[in-house]
């Protein structure tokens, strides 16, 4: 999985390095951003408020 | 297993099958450690930003504190009430001297998940601050911001400010419950006596018990100890440090 990725990438090893890393903050980005808040209301240790959630 | 060992192409792909699994399981505990990251640490910082520039926002809307300029409020006018909020909008401050000299947060109409995470979410449906009845919030105790983290430190007799547009709403801590999430008698009129007609105000505040968890709710019970019009200004001795406050 890792391994065709990195050989996907183009130019001599110290690109690729930097363009995964590039590749890495953007994933983490899409999940701070997007993916995590939405999942979050449905994990279990969020509750604060009595009676059924508005 | 022989026809495995001899073949080379099926090995080849047994071989790809099992690093691909192995990469995916290492990616999906990655993920799960970001998101632990995401929620104990990265939700503080956005949303401690966010609800600062709220506080901003709400004080430059609610005018000059202390409103010396314009003397001692005028006795004759009765001090204006909040009557409807829309879901979601901030309508309050709340200052709680336990928790620090400057601490102050927004209060919000509602408590979904969204609301939750702006600031302190007051029940839609009870009683806004200083009537008669319960004016009932709820607030994160981690993550978030953590509006309530110290709930636990509250102590009878420690002051609570809800400031609007109109007044300064003082509150004294009453007493504290802790219960599991159905019980909603605590945002009562009269907290825990459900069908009971309010004669005083109240204010209740709920926040989740034990931290990082959802098993139960910490309840704080207040009552009302004076409403100051905002052009009076707030009294100092409200705002003192209570004794043996701690950060």
């Amino acid at each position: 999985m890792y391994g065709p990725l990195w050989r996907l990438l183009p130019g001599p090893w110290p690109v690729k390095a930097l363009l995964s890393l590039v590749l890495v903050a953007g994933v983490v980005a899409v999940c701070f951003l997007w993916l995590f808040p939405a999942i979050a209301p449905y994990m279990p240790f969020n509750g604060n408020s009595v009676g059924a959630p508005q | 297993m022989r026809a495995f060992s001899h073949d080379g192409t099926t090995m080849k792909g047994l071989r790809w099958a099992v690093r691909t699994l192995g990469e995916v399981l290492i990616t999906l505990g990655l993920l799960l450690l970001l998101f632990v990251a995401w929620q104990l640490w990265w939700t503080d910082v956005a949303a401690n930003s966010e609800q600062a520039v709220t506080v901003q926002a709400l004080e430059k809307g609610f005018g000059p504190a202390h409103g010396a300029e314009r003397g001692a409020a005028d006795p004759r006018v009765p001090l204006a009430t909040l009557t409807r909020v829309p879901f979601g909008e901030a309508f309050a401050l709340m200052r709680i001297p336990r928790f620090g000299a400057d601490y102050v947060r927004p209060v919000l109409q509602g408590t979904d998940h969204d609301t939750l995470t702006k600031g302190i979410a007051h029940y839609q449906g009870t009683a806004f601050p200083g009537q008669v009845g319960n004016f009932a919030v709820a607030g994160h105790r981690t993550t978030y911001g953590k509006p309530f983290s110290n709930i636990d430190l509250l102590q009878k007799g420690d002051v609570i400010v809800v400031e609007t547009k109109a007044s300064y709403i003082v509150y004294a801590v009453d007493r504290h419950v802790i219960v599991t999430p159905d019980h909603v008698d605590v945002i009562a009129p009269v907290p825990q006596h459900p069908r009971v007609q309010p004669k005083q105000a109240w204010m209740t505040m709920t926040a989740c018990h034990p931290r990082f968890s959802a098993s139960h709710r910490y309840v704080v019970f207040a009552k009302l100890v004076k409403r100051i019009p905002r052009a009076s200004g707030l009294p100092a001795s409200f705002m003192a440090a209570p004794a043996g406050t701690v950060g």
